[in-house]
This record gives C-alpha cells, structure tokens and sequence, in this order.
C-alpha cells in the first residue's frame, strides 16, 4: 500500500557555518510516505525532538547498525536515542495506516504552533523563524492570486519587503474585488470608546463566535495585530468615521458586548480595500508588483512537491501563460456562489482553491458556511444574485413578524400594511428568545431564528420568505435625542420624526438607498423585508501557523483559507482578517520558507511540470468548448444552487446529504455531456471562464456535503436537524472538536479526512448561550 | 413586458462594430437591468448565437464594474445608481432601449459593452496613494485627530468607485471628476499633505496622459455618477494644482 | 523684475500646458473680458439718459493714451486668446471623445448652454466682426488713418446712427441672447475652473444669473431704445 521513510536531522535555523561545535540544535524526526493513491510523497510529521551539540550529532547515523544519531561523545547519549526512539514508535506506521482506514488521520496534520504563553507566541514566533536577507528578497519572485484585501495588502506588503511580486485577478481591476462590497466595518481591539475591550476579548468573542472551531493561536495572533490595521489604514489615509472631536468613532455588532467596529458608513470594506489598492499602486508604480488584470488562474504547478507557478488565461485574448515563481500565494476569496444565490459577486469562484487542492492542497471544513440574516429576499427566479444589508442594521434595527397568522395573510394579500400592525401583536422573536443579545446575536443564531419562524408560516412576502427589519423605535428614540440637543420640543411627534430619520439617513443612508432601488420602498416609511442568504464560507484552504497549505511553498491567505472564524465568524471580522493575513502576518511567515529557497535562482517556466500542467489546462477548456452540449451554464448553476440551498443550508440532515452527495455527482456526469459553450477559447468569451468555474463548484459542492455528512453535530453555520435541542438549539459535541482536513483522491466523496484536533487552553469551552 | 433592445456589438477593438436589434419578451418588472440581459443572453445561447458581452461582479452598485450606457445616459434613466441597480420598472412595457459601451478614447472597447478602463489605474499609480510603508508600525490612529466635515467630505470623495460614467457622459470624455474625487481625499486629509504637490501634478499630467478630454464645467459627471460625487472635487484639484505650480 | 517673471514664467509654463492649467487660462481670459463687458455697458447705457455723459465717457476712453495703447491691445490680445484657445480646446476634446453613441440624451444631466458653448461662442464672435465694423474700424479711421480733428460730441450721435437699421438691432439681439447663455454657464464655470470653493456656490450662481441675464438684456435695450427714439 505505501512505504516509508523516516530521518532524523539537525534544526539548523542559520546557514551552518554561522554554528560553532558546541551549539546546541534541536533534532527534528520526519516521516515521508508514499500514498499509493496519488503517488506522492509528502512529509506527514514533522516534531522536534531532542536537542544534541553540533558536535555529538551523528551525520552516518542511517548507515550504522544501532541507528543512534546522536554520538556517544553525548554523556547523555544512551538517554537521548532511547527518548528518540520512543518518538518514534509512537507514530508507528503501521498504526498510522490502521489509522487512515478510520478516518483519523490527526496525528499527521502539523499546524507548526509556537511555543510560549499564548500572549507571546506570535511575538516569539517573528524572533525565531527564518528570515530573507534584503538583497535575497530581490531575487525571490511570489506569485499572488487575488488582490481583494487580503492579497492586495499581501501584494504590497511583500513588494515593499523587497520581493518581487506577480499579482493575479480576473476583474479588469484590483479594485473591483469583492471585498469591496463589505458594508459594516472592520473589528479591532483599540478600546477607544473605554468599555472594557481588549485583546483577549476580541480573541474571546471571535472563538466562542466561532463556536469554537477555530485555532486558539491564530485567533489570538489576529486580535493582536488587529489594532495594527487600523493604526495602518488611518496613515493610508482611509477615512473612517469620526465624532466632532476628530477621533475614531465605533459602533457594535452582533455577538459581543462591546463598541469595537470602525466604519466608514456603510462602505467600509470599500475604503479598506483602496487603501490597500493605493498601496499596491505605490509598488505598480515603483515596479515591485507586475500587475496581470482580467487573468484567471487555471491551475498550480508543483515542480519537486514544492507549488512552483501557476497556469492562467488571459480573459480578454484566451491566452493560456505559465507563470514561475519561488512561493505562489492563493488569495481567492470564499465559495459561497456554489449556492448560486449569494451575496457574493458574480465571478467569485473557488477554481484556484479547487485546483490547488487537487494538487494536494486539504480543503478544510467546507460545510462552515455563513448564512447572513440581513439581505434582500429573493424576488423571483429570474434571480442572479442577492444583496446584503449591513448587519450594523440590525443595531437600530428590530426585527419581527406578526403574531398572529391572520395578519400575516392579511399582509400577503395586500389588505394590510406592517405599519398597521400594532405593537402587541408583533413578535420580536430574536428579543424574545434571547433577551441578552436581543437583535445583536450572532448571524448564524439570527438566520435560524428567522428560518425558523417562516418555516413556522409567518414569513411576510409572498414567497413567504421573508421577515421584518423595523426601524420606528429608533427613528422615535434618536429623535428626542436630538430634539432634546437642539432644544426643541422632544413630545411634539413631527418634529422628533423628522430629526430622527435625518439620523438614521446619516448612518445608513446608502443602505437605505439601495433597498429602496432594489425593492422599490420607502424603508424609512414602512420597515424592512429582510431574509438570510449564503454570505461567507468560513471553510477553506487548510493552513498551518505560517499560514502554508499542506503544498509546501503555497499559501492561502483571507477568505480562501480556513483559519480564523471557525465554525461562524463574527460581523467585522472578515476584513479584519484578510488585511491581518496580508498586511502582517503572511509578509513574515513566507520567509521561514523562502529562506531555503535561495540558492535555486529563477524558477524556469518551461519545465516538463509546466508544460503538463499547461497541456491540461488547455484540454479541459476544449472539452468544455467542443461538446456543444444542449444546456447552457447558467443551468447546472441553479440546479447545483437549488440542490446546495435546499439540502446543505440553514438546516442538514443525513437523508439530504446522501441524496445531496449523489445528486451533485449526477449533475456532474451531466454537466460534462450536456454542456454548451459558445465561442471559442482565443477570445472574451465569459461563458468559458463560467463554465470552468461551475465545473469546480460541481466537486467542491460533493465534497461540502460529505462535509457536513462527517460532521454529526450542530455548531456554528453548520445546524444538524438530528442534534438539536428541545428549543431547537445547536447541539455541539467534544469529540467533534476538530477540523476537517481533507485529502483529495478522485471523487470528492471519497476524499480522506485529516482532523486537526483543536485544544483550548487559554479559554474555557462552554455551551453559547446568547440568552 | 416586452422590448426591443438596440444593442452595441462589436467583435474586438479592430473590428468595426454595429447596433444590432433583439426582441425579448417575458421581462419582469422586478429584474434588474443586467438580468434583463442574462435573460437575452440565456436565449442567445439556446439559439447558438454569441451571448452579449457586458462587464459585471458585484451587481450591488459598488465595484464598478458594470458600465453601460443605455438610452442616452450612463448606468441609465435613474440617478445615483449604477446600471446593476436598475430595475426594469423604471421602463415600459414596448419601450426600445439602446445599450451602448462607455465610450472615450482613453476606454477601447474589448468586446461588445466591455471597455478597457485600465487608463484609470494607470493614474491612480501615478499618485494616488500615500507614501507610507506597510508595516503597521505608524503612530497610533487617534493620534491625529481629523475634523469632521474634512473628514466626511474625504469619504464622499472617497466613495468613487471608478466605474468611468463621468467620462462615459461627457461631451469631452474628460476624467476630470474621478481624478478630482481623489486628489481631493487626500488633499483634504493631513496624513496626504506632505506629498500634495507631488501627487496633484503627476496624476493631472497622466490623465493628459491617457488621452481623456478638457473639463468645461458642464456638470454633466456629477448627475450622472452613481455615487453622487460633486463638482466641488474639480475645483479643489484645480486649486492644489495651482498651488502646487506656484509652489514649485 | 524680468527676470522673476521669465523664472515664474518657466514655472508656470508646465501647469500652463496641463489640461486644468488651459482651463484656468481661458477662465482667466473669460473674467477679463467679463469685466471689461460690464465697463462696455456700464458706459454705453448712460447714452441712454445723458448724451454729454456719453461723449465725455467715450471721449475719455478714445484719446487716454492709457486705454489706447495699453489696455486695447490686451483687450484684443485676450478677446482673440479666448477664441482660439476655445477652438483649440474644442478640437481636442473632439479627438478624446470619439463620440459615436447611437444616441445621447445630454438634457438629462447638463444645461444646453454648458453644452453649447461652441455656437453660442462662434455666433458671438460673428457678432464681434458685425461691431468691429461698425464701431472699432470706423474709430480707428477717424483717429489713426484719416487722424481727422478732435471732436468731444461725435460719439452718440454716431451710435444712434448705427441702430437705426432694424436688421441690424435684430441681429444684435439675438447676439445678446446667444451671450446670455454663453454667460449663463461661462460665468460660474470661469469661477469653478478657477477653484471657487462651494461655501460660495450660491453667491456665485445668482450672480451669475444677475450678470449674465442683466447685462446682455441692457445692451438689448440700449439698441432697441436708440432704434424707437430715433
């Protein structure tokens, strides 16, 4: 079935001949294995083991016949082979396959944690690892895909470290990327307004948020640098909101106690995302970035088990490229149009992550999706794609349905309006339910909530899919403020109305704006109609500490990888960690390994990898060109849409996911036969480019329902039917805490599970009550 | 409802394009205008014809990608929208649309209703940045306070979101307001002071660069930008620029 | 002093050849000739109620030698770097505009007058040709060619000849119109292309109004006054 390879060798962290004999080193223990499956080695534990001098190291240890690396000059030689070998043995080989048939791979999956208090380890981590030399840098090329926040921020980061930089995206500009669509704000631990916030907090919170799913040393590492951002963006000139005396305003958002949410209105995630675009074009300009615009990247070539360069095609001429570098960086965005209707943007597609991972890259947890309360409900089927309404919203905002089901008929029919309803006769289920977080609870406790009552008959639209987002309360509440402020009259009705909606304008008047155009209602006049839809894909990439996927030398940062949110992330997280990945924490973390990376020189771009990898890229879109099938793109879209929505959504069950898990297959079998694509590859052709992209949402959807068919509990974004309480709350489970690591072997169904066991030290894990 | 739609189609830059007329039928008022065209485009490919090109992403009015000009106006009839946020209820059932590209010299089209606007990042990258470097180590974010209205009249400058309409709708394809939105950002913060002089200049001179038209004032830019970005930014890039000259 | 202004000259000279450095040039030039519009009128309309004022006025400005041969020649300096930089502005923006959309609805967003600026602009400038004629070059024979005698009450009497041909006030007219809206947009264009910061917006735009309605419609007045009463 396979072989193996085990070695013994010293932890040289400077080039040798900086070592004096009597230096001490770690010893460090690799396993190679053979997969017979993929036919690839790969290195599946790395662990430090003794530490032993320069000069009792044993170089010929392999070729002698008692296999003792370290030398008997050692006093303590004896004692220290014997702890080695017991290293060893405990990672048995045999057990390590007895253990592939039971799906627990987890001994085998490395995050490289650092040591330390978990308040130093980032800390000890920057003063320990690897580092390039400036007039190195100069000769290390990095390729990076996407240039959203996180690899925007990445992008001129690593140029003004000095590398060189090659910078992918399939939008006609990095500004266009999607995380130019976040609304509400990005989440840091400044503790500007004084109430208490800190980094443990923000580390707090974004764990139990995450229902603790997500890795406790990441997590803190990004509530550390998270005040980082906003020190960076302010001096980049990005104009967040201020108060009258010129400082840093913040606003709350769901699931935490405190104000720790800079914005800037409702388009923060715009202003971040050209601050880091004028970032870039600083290093455009200086040359440090080459810039490809309207390319997509087809594929990743490994050249020796190491990710080497990419395939692209250049979507304004069809041009397929092969471009070489010394480390390649995935920064891709999430999934979430394998749902069809999403918030997402149209071309957000996860066919770089795919690929990397059918390359050997573990796609972890890919059921963790985030379902978002607050978007635009559905208006029919001509449906391309769903907007999102700030979840800031839901501060002001107070969501409800009516009590009784016959205003709720009266309300579809048309004979009575939400206005008309009286205040007894509305249901504020979220303030009901939880009366401590009330509106403000997590998103994913918010979408259920909402699921829940529409399913119970009260949704208020016609489709019956939707709920109330009112804001009279506040519009009356802020209006006696300020009449009070002005000194008027704070009784007087018109007066406090008029002041109040002139508040509610200046905070969310876009957000307004853009309901009113897309439903064509006056949401200051009538309250809101708001449904949840697929929003963000916690799920992603598996990465180590470093922020390295299972490939060596490739790495996924931001949305495509899995790292930070667990099993649901926190409003304002999302740009909060993307910029953190690509400002200050990728930049560092990819010298540990471009720092043996050195002496190759120039990655060549004709290597038979290459021109493999290029050759199969080019076959796939001529099949997909060639088969002139009879059913457009667009169609295995939806129905893989509707499949994914009414099977792996708000709520799972084992019989959907089976049926979900075949059905997908099926769709695929049908997709390659019955597929039509117009045009040809050597031009603008965007059915192509969506075609390539839909055939990799049909595996990865498998794959995400085999996910959620493993994972027999509820947390987070993932909500099992089968465990749930008699209140209809998640049920999660111990021996489910751990992620879902999984290794691709053909079919997504049968891809082979690594678990990560997720250990919590520093925080105590206890049921989330938001009650 | 049903339409006659006039379309802009043209193969590549080389080639000549031409209007060409479609029918289409069965269009809800609820759809938006660029589902509209998925609806048309769906029934292209049915019919083994090539489905209209036409730039998009987001479809919620904020990356800019979509750029049409259709019945005479940039992103259309409405005001403060981009052409992904209109609704097929602002036209009538019968109506002839014409969906043309933006159109400048500085924007070739590359296919159809797909220009290239890549002259806009080109001037950004002349200096539309501050020099600062990333390491996060800069002083602390509250340690400059900034007034208010600089600071609200920065974001609305800053809220450009480069789709080109300003261009696309003035009689001189002057970019005038795009460069203005953000030279004024900067201008009006203290953290872009230090190198005002510098950035004004280089940014005016590639703009002239490109090939984008002379502003006349025609305020043409400002009604039809989405995000509703005032001709106010013209005039202050006019007075950095003028200052920067005396200056220098 | 020459020499500071050929070092701010060279200065100058890059901001001068940027687009807004044209546009700040022809703004000046149109605030020059504004002002020197609302002197032309401010003395042409005391020929209506005082034909001695007149005469005086005009008297004054046809023999100082300051407004002869210093203020005339940049006046004609300026009157002619406003057209052929308009002309110039013109062509150029033709040729960044590559204008060919099927169909444009300009009155959607921007006044006819903003759009406009060129014809209303040439028809101005034929009318200028029409008042040099009848005015300016007759002036220039008496004084410099035929250097006929000195005559301090020559002047209105020489301007209520002129109106007395009601094609001629007719075509006046409609030049008045066409300078009004030349005006109407000229005006606080030339103060937005200048930096006119918006705290002034609505001074500045009535104004305008004030300016470039007034004026014209005055000079309109004066002809057709001279044509009924003479």
């Amino acid at each position: 079935m396979s072989k193996k390879k085990l070695t013994y060798s010293l932890n040289y962290r400077r080039p040798k001949s900086e070592y004096k004999a009597s230096d001490e080193l770690m010893i460090c223990i690799r396993y190679y294995h053979k997969c017979s499956k993929t036919n690839k080695t790969k290195i599946i534990k790395k662990s430090t083991g003794v530490k032993c001098r320069l000069s009792d190291w044993n170089t010929d240890w392999h070729k002698s016949s008692n296999r003792s690396p370290v030398k008997d000059s050692d006093p303590n030689h004896k004692k220290k082979n014997k702890l080695l070998k017991e290293k060893v043995k405990t990672f048995d080989i045999n057990e390590l396959f007895n253990n592939v048939k039971n799906d627990s791979y987890s001994a085998y999956l490395n995050p490289n944690l650092p040591n330390g208090d978990l308040d130093k380890k980032w800390t000890n981590h920057k003063n320990t690892i690897n580092l390039v030399s400036p007039a190195n840098k100069r000769n290390i090329d990095i390729i990076v895909v996407g240039t959203g926040l996180a690899g925007g921020s990445a992008c001129a980061t690593l140029a003004e470290l000095g590398y060189n930089v090659k910078a992918f995206c399939f939008q006609d500009s990095p500004r266009r990327a999607h995380s130019i669509a976040a609304q509400g704000g990005i989440n840091a631990a400044k503790n500007y307004q004084g109430d208490g916030d800190s980094i443990y907090r923000l580390f707090y919170d974004t764990v139990k948020g995450g229902d603790y799913r997500s890795r406790e040393e990441n997590v803190y590492r990004l509530a550390e640098v998270s005040a980082n951002i906003i020190d960076q963006c302010v001096a980049q000139g990005v104009p967040f909101a201020r108060d009258y005396g010129g400082l840093l305003d913040n606003r709350s958002f769901g699931g935490v106690l405190v104000s720790r949410t800079f914005y800037a209105k409702g388009q923060t995630g715009q202003q971040l995302l050209l601050g880091a675009y004028s970032a870039m074009n600083r290093q455009i300009a200086r040359g440090k970035i080459k810039m490809y615009n309207r390319h997509e990247m087809l594929d990743v070539v490994l050249v020796d088990g190491k990710a080497r360069g990419i395939i692209t095609r250049n979507l304004v001429n069809g041009g397929i490229e092969r471009h070489s570098a010394h480390a390649v960086v995935l920064a891709t965005g999430g999934y979430g149009n394998v749902f069809y209707l999403s918030t997402n943007a149209m071309g957000s597609n996860v066919t770089a992550a795919w690929k990397a991972h059918k390359r050997g890259a573990y796609f972890a947890n890919p059921c963790f999706t985030q379902i978002h309360p607050t978007c635009i409900p559905v208006s029919g089927d001509h449906q391309s794609k769903l907007t999102l309404m700030s979840e800031s919203l839901r501060n002001d905002g107070r969501i409800w349905v009516p009590k009784n089901i016959h205003d709720v008929e009266g309300i579809r029919d048309g004979n009575l309006k939400p206005t008309e309803i009286k205040e007894d006769d509305r249901d504020y289920f979220l303030e009901r339910r939880y009366p401590a977080f009330g509106n403000l609870v997590p998103r994913d406790v918010a979408s259920r909530a909402a699921k829940e009552r529409c399913d119970a008959g009260f949704g208020v639209n016609k489709t019956g899919e939707a709920v109330y987002l009112d804001f009279s309360s506040s519009i009356i509440r802020y209006g006696k403020e300020q009449a009070l402020v002005n000194g008027e009259d704070e009784n007087n009705e018109q007066i406090v109305e008029k002041l109040g909606k002139e508040i509610i304008k200046k905070k969310y008047g876009n957000l307004f704006q853009m309901y009113e155009k897309i439903v064509d209602q006056n949401p200051y006049e009538t309250p809101m109609m708001i449904y949840p839809a697929v929003h963000y894909t916690m799920g992603g990439i598996w990465v180590d500490y470093n922020l390295m996927t299972t490939i060596p030398g490739l790495y996924a940062i931001g949305e495509a990888n899995f790292s930070d949110h667990g099993a649901n992330r926190l409003g304002a997280s999302a740009l909060m960690q993307g910029l953190a990945d690509g400002y200050f924490v990728l930049p560092y973390t990819i010298g540990d390994y471009l720092s043996d990376q050195i002496s190759t020189g120039p990655i060549a771009n004709d290597s038979k990898e290459f021109i493999i990898a290029e050759k199969e890229a080019i076959e796939k879109l001529d099949k997909l060109i060639n088969n002139k099938g009879s059913k457009s793109v667009d169609y295995f879209h939806k129905k893989l849409g509707k499949i994914m929505w009414n099977k792996c959504g708000m709520a799972r069950n084992k019989k959907d996911l089976e049926l979900a898990i075949s059905e997908i297959s099926k769709l695929r079998k049908e997709f390659w036969k019955e597929v039509k694509v117009p045009g040809d590859q050597n031009q603008f052709n965007e059915e192509l480019a969506k075609a390539g992209r839909v055939a990799d949402f049909l595996e990865l959807g498998e794959l995400f329902a085999k996910d959620a068919l493993e994972r027999e509990e509820s947390c987070g974004g993932h909500f099992r039917e089968e465990y749930q309480t008699k209140e209809g709350e998640a049920t999660r489970k111990k021996e489910f805490q751990f992620v879902s690591a999984w290794e691709y072997v053909g079919e997504p169904r049968n891809a082979i599970l690594h678990k990560e066991k997720l250990e919590y030290k520093n925080i105590e894990v206890k049921e989330r009550s938001y009650k | 409802m049903k339409l006659t739609l006039k379309i802009w189609r043209q193969k590549n830059f080389e080639t000549k394009g031409r209007i060409v007329n479609y029918q289409i039928d069965n269009i809800s008022p609820d759809m938006s205008f660029l589902e509209m065209l998925d609806v048309l485009n769906a029934d292209l490919i049915s019919k083994d014809e090539d489905p209209v090109s036409f730039d998009h992403d987001c479809r919620e009015g904020i990356c800019g990608s979509c750029s049409l000009f259709i019945n005479g106006q940039a992103h259309g009839p409405d005001r403060r929208i981009t052409t992904c946020q209109l609704h097929m209820r602002k036209f009538r059932d019968g109506d002839t649309i014409y969906v043309e590209p933006f159109r400048a010299k500085a924007f070739p089209v590359i296919k159809d209703l797909v220009v290239d606007r890549s002259a806009f990042d080109r001037i950004q990258q002349s200096g539309g940045y501050i020099s600062i470097n990333t390491s996060g180590n800069t002083q602390d974010a509250n340690s400059i306070p900034i007034n208010k209205d600089n600071a609200d009249d920065a974001f609305d400058a800053a809220t450009c979101i480069g789709c080109g309409a300003c261009v696309a709708t003035c009689k001189n394809s002057s970019a005038m307001l795009f460069v203005g939105a953000k030279v004024s950002q900067y201008s009006l913060l203290p953290q872009g002071q230090t190198e005002a002089s510098r950035r004004v200049i280089n940014m005016v001179n590639q703009m002239d660069l490109e090939g984008f038209g002379n502003c006349s004032n025609t305020g043409a830019c400002e009604v039809e930008c989405p995000k509703g970005i005032s001709l106010d930014n013209i005039a202050r890039m006019n007075r950095e620029l003028m200052k920067a000259s005396i200056k220098k | 002093m020459l020499l500071i202004f050929v070092l701010q000259f060279k200065m100058m000279k890059n901001f001068l050849l940027t687009s807004i450095g044209k546009k700040v040039a022809m703004a000046l030039s149109a605030i020059f000739l504004m002002i020197f519009l609302l002197q032309h009128f401010i003395i042409n309309i005391t020929s209506v109620f005082s034909e001695d004022i007149f005469n005086m006025l005009s008297h004054f400005m046809g023999t100082n030698f300051l407004v002869q041969f210093i203020l005339q020649p940049i006046l004609i300096f300026g009157v002619i770097f406003h057209f052929v930089m308009g002309f110039y502005l013109e062509i150029q923006n033709r040729r960044s505009t590559k204008y060919e959309y099927q169909k444009v609805r300009g009155g959607a967003n921007s006044t006819w007058m903003s759009r406009n600026m060129i014809w209303s602009g040439l028809v101005i400038l034929s009318f200028l040709f029409l008042h040099f004629r009848d005015f300016w070059i007759p002036e220039m024979n008496y004084k410099y060619i035929e250097f006929l005698p000195d005559d301090p009450n020559r002047y209105h009497h020489e301007l209520v000849e002129k109106f007395q041909d009601p094609y001629k006030v007719v075509f006046y007219c409609i030049s008045f119109v066409l300078l009004s809206l030349h005006l109407l947009h000229g005006f606080s264009s030339s103060l937005k292309s200048m930096g006119a910061n918006k705290s002034y917006a609505s001074s500045v735009k009535s104004l305008g109004y004030a300016y470039s309605i007034g004026i014209p419609l005055g000079f309109c007045f004066i002809a057709i006054f001279h044509y009924l009463t003479h």
